[in-house]
């Protein structure tokens, strides 16, 4: 098989692998530091219990983010020397500058929060607490600004020199602020900030909704509840609301990803918003499509003449599949509304008190679980998809970027043997969840105990 | 410039050589966990790094990033160039982190014998194949004008290379069974205090074959530098042995830690200019020289650092701090 798609595949594989943990981590270790801080302030007990439980299932879900993760660091080399080479003067400080101020600081704080309620006073627990969930963001910070800059390059040049009688050119530094905080950071990190944190609050709602629909832990279940339903409401609107931004920026910076998102053929004003549809890449155009007329000019410009420019603008070695990057990220939103509506009713219910009795709601909020797992993997294949056939966007083309030395036989068995080990590894991360929802929190009298 | 690339060979050397030091002794603990008689032992060995280990791993991640940003063209021959290898290094350290966090979460036997397994090979595992790496980067490796490996994967398993491997295995086992012999309590010291003893003597047999055979066969030969901090090395090694004989646990492990820096710094100084040796033109090697990245890099690179590492070191002493209690080991 072809070296390129291989190794296309086997990065594909274990970063959306990986991606399902770091998600839940941060948006987990948020809520942990929100029940840590009130019983710091009230000393109930109840938010003891409820930091206790989901502190459990924070540590098996971390371990498994840490140890795919180790894979991502030295991707790059192993997969994407042709990429290492041409990048690194500017790819490499971001993924070095992680582990310094984020890895660090969460590994050890950690310690503390999983090992350590005895070792130390109420107050340092409560901190470490909350460098748990910093560093946890913080991780996030680095990488997206390394993958930012790969989609709108900036602060750099490009340089060419003879090594070894081959010529090689190569991104150069020119300005590090620049380059950190190139058009597509800021919207894309606090995009993928507020996109973890629906996972770890939907999860929250979610699963415990399960755990009364099953008559377990019950008490402790409506408490979960009753605690991330505004959470899970406040946090969806703002990645809705800092989605709408990003899609703004990606108009400016990436306007062949933009046409494919929406799924444009032609440059036009009054763009439709296409809601359904399949974008055909040979013939040029849609089938089936359902389309609001004008929507699209309408999110992008703020009225309906804003021309917005169409696929056939590029030339067509220039596009990225079109239906892969349409669909995806059109997954992205369909899920994104979805979760907006189940939180507000959420609210609703809430409100009337009746949010842990009625079924049907219990259900859905069950059955939403996985899926903002999902938008956030279908929302980083809309950006890396999109963002194809460039590995570095206009610079560097994604098949100049693979390890020449490899074999493509090597890929392929290391792609069997990662395959098999992620498998194994999911089924023994749902098989510990199970049981710890199964056996549930640390009843109320043992917390009393070991208080005094 | 060149004060500036060197200073950062410097560096990544010092997050190695920090890896080697904190991770080796978590290393050398897998392996002696196959060796540990009872449940309750293995239980306690787990217990006694439970709260670092994720720490010390870190070196290895921020020494990897560092080596990417400052020696782009290594970072890339390198991990490509060992492709295989690094893969199964991967793999032993997934199974090792999801080992130690997950053994002790369920009862069941055949759990626990699961994850012991992985613990053991997932530590065994890195522990060689390090050093398998360090001896193809010290003979030299052949490679083409812009840096891509093309010997393939049998020419790395070569005798000089596995010979490494074997002594980076008795080095960390040394390592970890003198952490053990200082973190635990019971009777199980005495006998850490022995395997220690056995790891010692097979480290230092090996080490020395090594040694000499470098010393002739090694491109770059070993210059003035390298013998002092291998004479160095030597020394640190005798006083593991003396102060382990007279129970001093806790000095007989900062030696020990002292001999893998003087190891380490040896195989550095050895290198030095080069990084990567290019055996089938001497032209084309990667040196500190023509393989780092621009002066801005460096220079915004050598901020980071030195705002971090005072941070990290400060995590790193906290947490031993607070965890700085025997661990028991519970008889069953
Ligand atoms: C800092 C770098 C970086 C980061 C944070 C991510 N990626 Fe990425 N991704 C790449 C750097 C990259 C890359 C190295 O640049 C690839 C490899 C080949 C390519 O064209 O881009 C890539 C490709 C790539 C592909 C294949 C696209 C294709 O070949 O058509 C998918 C599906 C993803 N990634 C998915 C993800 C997911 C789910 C991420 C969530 C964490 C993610 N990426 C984060
Ligand atoms: C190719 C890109 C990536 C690389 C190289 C990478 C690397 C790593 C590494 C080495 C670890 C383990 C750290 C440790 O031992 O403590 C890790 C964990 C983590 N990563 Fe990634 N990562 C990547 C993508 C991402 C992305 C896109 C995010 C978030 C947006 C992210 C967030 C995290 C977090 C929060 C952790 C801590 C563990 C956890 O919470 O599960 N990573 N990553
Ligand atoms: C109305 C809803 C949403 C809009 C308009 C929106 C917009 C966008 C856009 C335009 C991108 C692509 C950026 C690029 O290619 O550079 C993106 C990526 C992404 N989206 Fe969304 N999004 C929405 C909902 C969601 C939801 C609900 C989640 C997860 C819970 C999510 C998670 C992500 C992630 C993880 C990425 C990849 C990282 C990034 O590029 O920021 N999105 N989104």
């Amino acid at each position: 098989m072809d070296a390129v798609l291989l190794a296309r595949i086997q990065f594909a594989l274990t970063i959306m692998f990986h991606y399902i943990f770091p998600p839940l981590t941060i948006g987990m270790g948020w809520m942990i530091f929100m029940y840590n801080t009130r019983y710091q302030e009230n000393g109930n007990l109840l938010f003891r219990q409820l930091a206790q439980f989901w502190t459990k299932v924070f540590a098996i879900t971390f371990v498994i983010g840490v140890a795919t993760g180790i894979t991502m660091e030295f991707q790059f080399g192993t997969n994407w020397a042709g990429y290492s080479r041409f990048v690194g003067d500017i790819f490499g400080a971001p993924l070095a500058a992680e582990g310094i101020f984020a890895f660090f600081l969460e590994s050890s704080f950690l310690g503390i929060l999983l090992y350590g309620r005895k070792k130390v006073s109420q107050k340092m627990y409560w901190f470490s607490s909350f460098m748990v969930a910093l560093g946890a963001t913080m991780s996030a910070f680095w990488i997206v600004v390394a993958n930012s800059w790969q989609q709108t390059p900036a602060g750099y040049k490009i340089v060419t020199e003879t090594v070894n009688g081959v010529e090689v050119s190569k991104a150069q530094l020119t300005n590090f602020w620049e380059a950190v905080f190139n058009p597509s950071t800021i919207p894309r990190y606090s995009h993928t900030v507020t996109g973890a944190l629906c996972v770890g609050v939907f999860f929250i709602l979610g699963t415990s909704a399960w755990q009364i629909l099953k008559g377990r832990h019950v008490e402790f279940a409506r408490a979960s509840m009753r605690t991330a339903i505004i959470p899970c409401f406040g946090v969806i609107m703002l990645t809705l609301f800092v989605g709408h931004h990003h899609g703004h920026q990606v108009s400016e910076t990436q306007p062949a990803k933009l046409a494919a998102f929406e799924g444009l053929w032609e440059t036009q004003t009054h763009a439709p918003l296409m809601l359904f549809g399949m974008p055909d890449q040979k013939a040029e155009k849609n089938k089936f499509a359902i389309q609001i007329p004008g929507m699209v000019s309408l999110f992008i410009g703020g009225k309906f003449d804003t021309e917005v420019q169409g696929l056939k603008d590029f030339a067509p070695e220039d596009r990225p599949p079109v239906a892969l990057s349409f669909w995806s990220f059109h997954l992205m939103f369909y899920m994104g509304v979805w979760m907006a509506l189940l939180a507000f009713v959420g609210v609703i219910l809430w409100l009337k008190q009746t949010l842990w009795t009625t079924k049907i709601y219990l259900w859905a909020a069950a059955l939403t679980v996985p899926v903002p797992f999902l938008a956030n993997e279908v929302g980083w294949m809309a950006a890396e998809v999109g963002r194809q056939p460039w590995v570095v966007y206009n610079l560097l083309r994604t098949e100049s970027a693979i390890s020449a030395s490899v074999p493509a036989g090597q890929v392929l068995a290391s792609i069997i043997i990662f395959s098999m080990i992620y498998v194994l590894l999911f089924g023994i991360w749902i098989y510990l969840l199970k049981r710890q929802f199964h056996k549930g929190p640390d009843s109320l009298e043992s917390l009393e105990a070991e208080v005094k | 410039m060149e004060a500036l690339q060197i200073t950062w060979f410097l560096l990544v050397g010092i997050l190695i050589i920090g890896y080697a030091i904190l991770d080796g002794f978590d290393l050398g603990v897998g392996f002696w966990h196959l060796f540990a008689k009872k449940k309750g032992e293995r239980t306690a060995f787990i217990h006694s790094i439970e709260p670092f280990w994720d720490g010390n791993e870190v070196w290895l991640l921020t020494g990897g990033g560092a080596l990417f940003a400052a020696f782009p063209p290594v970072y890339a021959t390198v991990f490509s160039g060992f492709y295989l290898a690094m893969m199964l290094v991967l793999v032993g350290l997934i199974f090792r982190a999801t080992a130690i966090e997950f053994r002790n979460k369920v009862e069941s036997p055949v759990w626990v014998k699961a994850w012991d397994i992985a613990f053991a090979v997932g530590s065994i595992l890195p522990s060689v194949l390090f050093g398998v790496a360090i001896g193809n980067v010290l003979l030299g490796l052949e490679l083409n004008p812009i840096g891509d490996y093309t010997a393939g994967f049998f020419a790395l398993l070569n005798p000089f290379a596995l010979l490494c491997g074997l002594v980076g295995l008795a080095m960390f086992a040394l390592h970890g069974a003198l952490y053990l012999s200082m973190k635990l309590e019971g009777d199980i010291v005495a006998r850490t205090r022995k395997w220690a003893v056995k790891a010692w003597y097979a480290f230092l047999p090996l080490f020395m074959i090594a040694v000499s055979y470098g010393i002739k066969n090694c491109i770059y030969g070993i210059k003035a530098i390298p013998m002092v901090l291998i004479i160095l090395a030597l020394i640190a090694n005798s006083l593991v042995f003396m102060f382990n004989k007279q129970g001093k646990a806790a000095a007989a492990f900062l030696s020990s830690c002292c001999t893998i820096a003087f190891v380490m710094l040896a195989v550095a100084g050895a290198l030095f200019p080069t990084v990567v040796p290019c055996t089938n033109n001497p032209d084309w090697s990667l040196t500190v020289f023509n393989s780092s990245s621009s002066q801005l890099t460096l220079v915004s690179m050598l901020v980071i650092a030195l705002i971090g590492m005072p941070l990290v070191l400060g995590y790193t002493f906290f947490i031993h701090r607070v965890f700085k209690d025997k661990v028991k080991v519970h008889n069953d």
